[in-house]
Formats: structure tokens, sequence, C-alpha cells
């Protein structure tokens, strides 16, 4: 049977049509069934930004007052380097600078829960050097404990060595800074 | 040209080698997405700061070499045609996005292994390929590299969220390990359906092979880890290694099973398809995909014996509209394609009947 819009190509959508009691018989092709709107125009796939863009927004239907006045404020938080506001970073779904990690820092986890299957710390790699810096802060916080330990029990002579330690790991960090 | 050396041109030295499991699993990829601590990232940067980041690319590791990736060179994309930019993207060498982006790069290894990405969403995304299932190796590998690359850079880092990326989805490993992998006895037999909710369940995600938003051709996917905050690389990446070995285990499985119960219509299929591939004038790239996973099928069985395993690896890439225009050196229409397409493959299997 031939497409009765265009009268060349196969009908492939049959269908009867019931406008205001009046019954109809169609018979179209794809291609002109898209034109009149019969069925769904091909349209692109959804990009996952897309998909998420909805995600990230709250809905204040769920609020109370309070948190209503908190998601006022939420949106009108702007990063001071890359001053992008809390909005834009809804419609967009995307970052503008490491720093809006920290302008928006109370607001995300929520969103983290939602695309990371219910997390929000990391938990892998870490850049050697920064490791590096860790490692060392971590070292000096566990002598620090040592020495207090140490003082309690009155070891004096011992805790003067761990106090030297300290003072020498400490200043070695700071010649690193420089 | 002719078509040796053209092949040789348009396959990546790296995917002549073969890797373990190679009758199923095509090719392992890791990427991990970088960004500079103190720079805007790219889709809200100014032109000029965009400049200073491929500008420090090509003065800190234009023509160095680490390990197996040597001989690093650049290339921007506004200096390309856009035929040369599809084939990049055809070779999985650079994502769909990266071309359209304005000052965007990539500095590429002389062996095409190692890929990475300047200024795509991200200011870096490095990806490591290895032929064959290789997840282990291709993660030591790519620390490695990242390694040697923070060596002069100051990464967006953060104790709590780990690596910072522009979209909230790849931050904290900023990790994506991805495999290829042929399974066209899980589509014949329809268990791959039933398989794939359980590999969602796990946190990964089953794709076709360009990635993103596209369509399976020749029952070829790509399966990848959704997750990136939270667990580590090395968990990930064992869940993998899990998941696609039992793939692998249900694809063989299911080999089997339709050459014990319909051994000859399997081989109907397979010769048809041959034969079409071999005699056909004008085919389709969805067409000629199908065909090319049967006769593929039909070498991994033993059925077809006259023929190398690269066929499918190599066509695959070659029947590609940027590949295809660019051997016929001008634009063709759809039906040119198509013509040139079916004489391509052609000519590529006379090559090994020889």
């Amino acid at each position: 049977m031939q497409c009765s819009e265009c009268g060349k190509r196969t009908a492939t959508l049959h269908f009867t049509q019931n406008i205001n009691g009046q019954k109809s018989e169609v018979h179209v092709c794809d291609i002109c069934a898209q034109k009149k709107g019969y069925i769904q125009q091909k349209e692109e796939p959804y990009s996952i930004q897309e998909l998420l863009s909805g995600l990230f927004h709250f809905d204040p239907a769920s609020f109370d007052l309070q948190s209503k006045e908190w998601l006022n404020q939420s949106q009108q938080l702007e990063c001071p380097s890359c001053h992008m506001t809390f909005q834009e970073f809804q419609n967009e779904g995307k970052f503008g600078c490491a720093g809006c990690y920290d302008t928006f820092h109370d607001r995300i986890d929520q969103i983290f829960r939602k695309v990371h299957s219910g997390n929000t710390q990391h938990n892998g790699k870490i850049p050697k050097r920064i490791g590096h810096q860790l490692h060392k802060q971590q070292e000096i916080l566990e002598y620090r404990r040592k020495l207090e330990q140490l003082v309690k029990q009155e070891e004096f002579e011992e805790a003067a060595v761990i106090r030297d330690t300290i003072k020498q790991l400490e200043q070695k960090e700071m010649e690193d800074d420089a | 040209m002719s078509l040796d050396d053209f092949i040789d041109n348009a396959i990546s030295p790296w995917m002549h080698e073969s890797g373990p499991e190679n009758d199923i699993v095509l090719s392992t990829r890791i990427r991990l997405a970088r960004n500079f601590a103190d720079e805007i990232f790219p889709l809200f940067a100014d032109e000029e700061s965009l400049r200073d980041i491929v500008d420090f690319f090509s003065s800190h590791y234009l023509n160095q070499s680490f390990r197996n990736y040597k001989n690093f060179q650049l290339i921007e994309m506004n200096d390309l045609q856009t035929v040369e930019k599809r084939t990049l993207v055809e070779k999985h060498l650079v994502s769909p996005n990266l071309v359209k982006y304005p000052m965007a790069a990539v500095l590429l290894s002389e062996n095409e292994q190692m890929s990475v990405m300047i200024n795509e969403e991200d200011h870096i995304r490095m990806q490591l390929y290895f032929p064959g299932f290789q997840l282990t190796k291709a993660l030591d590998e790519a620390f490695l590299f990242d390694d040697w690359l923070e060596k002069n850079i100051n990464y967006a880092f953060d104790e709590e969220k780990g690596y910072l990326t522009s979209c909230p989805t790849n931050v904290g490993t900023g990790m994506r390990a991805s495999v290829m992998i042929h399974l066209p006895g899980l589509v014949v037999t329809k268990r791959l359906n039933r398989l794939v909710p359980a590999i969602n369940q796990l946190g990964f995600v089953v794709r076709g092979m360009y990635g993103e938003g596209s369509e399976a051709q020749g029952n070829i996917f790509q399966i990848s880890n959704q997750v990136t905050l939270g667990q580590s690389e090395e968990d990930i990446v064992d869940d993998l290694n899990t998941v696609i070995s039992k793939l692998v285990e249900q694809e063989r499985d299911a080999r089997q099973q339709l050459m014990n119960r319909s051994q000859i219509h399997v081989e109907d299929r397979i010769f048809r398809s041959f034969g079409i591939l071999r005699n056909a004038r004008i085919i389709e790239s969805k067409e000629a995909a199908k065909r090319i996973s049967d006769v593929r099928l039909g070498i991994d069985l033993g059925v077809i014996t006259d023929l190398s395993s690269s066929i499918l690896n190599d066509l695959m890439v070659l029947m590609q509209p940027g590949f295809l225009q660019r051997y016929a050196e001008k634009s063709l229409s759809a039906s040119e394609r198509d013509v040139l397409r079916a004489s391509l493959i052609r000519e590529r299997i006379s090559l090994e009947e020889e």
C-alpha cells in the first residue's frame, strides 16, 4: 500500500483516526508520519550532561521554609576565581575551575552521591607532589602524639629527643616549601 | 597510495600486536582526566589561557619520550582539515568532542598507544591503549605516565574529592577504564540482553564502539566504569576484570553451543557474509559491520582459515567515512562511499588471498 500523503513511498504506519467522531483510516510512510507529527521525530540521544543537569537541580517543593532560604543563598553563591554562580553550575552541569569545589562545597555532596553510588570521598591515587607533603605532615603528627605521651609519663629525656626530631622535620618542611 | 601502505598508515602500530583473549577482547583503554590547579577549566576559559596550555605542552613534551611512548608529537585541531580530524576520531585517538573545541590539541606517541588530549572538557585527558585484555598492565603504565607528566604540572587535587574535573561525573580518580569486546555469540543467542542489567548493577556501562550515544556496530561493545569517586583505581579495574572475564567465558560458551546445536546454520551464515564481502559492489556501513563480524567469528571458530583475524580491526576503521574519503582523496557522497567501501573491502580480502 502506498502512502496517502506523498503517494510515492510504501506506507508503514496504519491507524484509524477519530477526530470529533469522524473516523478515517490513515496509511502513511515513515517520513510523512514524522512530518505530520504522527510519530516522534528521531532525536539525538540524550548526552550524559543533559541527563545530569536535571539531576543537579533541587526540588524546592520538598523543602521547608528554612531550606528554601538556604536554597536562595545557594543560588547566589559565586566562585571567586572563575565567577561561576551555583545556579550556572546547576544549568551547565560543569564546574568552572578547581575553586568551585571549595565555593560550593556544602552543596555538592548530594550530587556526588547521586552520580557515584553514594560516595563522596576520594579513595584512590594521590599526586606524588601532594602525597609527599601529606606523608611528612602525618609523620610530624605521629611524633607530636608520642611527645605528649612521654611528657605525661614524665620521661623528659626521651621527650627532648623527640622534640628535636620534630623541630628538624618542621624546619626541613619549611625549607622545602621555600 | 597502495592499499597496503594506506592500511599501514590507517591502523595504529600498537593494533598490529596481539594481546590476551584477542579472539574476543579487541582492546583495553585507560583514560585519566587531570586539570591544572590554577587555571580555569577549558569550557569556560578564554582563548589566551587555552593557548598558554597548548604552548606549555609544546615546550615541555614535544619530541620527548617516556618508556615505550616515544617522540611525542603535538597536533593542533585548528591546523587540520575536516577529513583529518574525522580520521583521528575514527582511530579513537581523540574524542568526537575534542575536534569541536577551540584551541584543542593532542599529544601523540609515535606508536599511537598514548594520546594526551589537551583542552577537551578537562585540560588533560590521557588515554593509553593496549591490544587484547590487559587492564592491570594498562593501569600500571598509565600511573607511571601520569607521574611523569606531573613532574611539570601542579594538578588540581583535593584530599577529600580527589582529582578535580570539570564534570562531577569524573571527579575522584578521573579514570575511565574500558574494554572493546566482540560478542557475536551473546548477541545471536540473545544472552547479552540478560547480562547487561547485571553489568549495570556493578557500576559498569555498555555502549557502542564510538562511546557515548553511539550504536553498537558489528557486535562490538565498549564496557567501562561509571563511578569515579569512592573506589580506588585498582578496585575498579579488579571489578571490570571480573566482569570481562565472565563475559569472555559466556561468549566462548555461546559460540560452542551454537556450533554444537546448529553448526551448519552458523557456517552458512558465515560463508554467506564472506561471499557478500568478497563480491558486493555497494555496501552500507551497517551491513558491512555485520558481515565483517560474521567473518571474524568464522575465523575465530576455524571455519574460515585463509584470513588473518586482524581483518575485523582493520576493516572496522577503514570503512568509516573519514578514512574512505582520505583514501579517495576527495569528499564523497553517502552513495559514493558505499561503492568505495565495497571495493576497499574486496581489495583488503584479496590482499590476503594472494
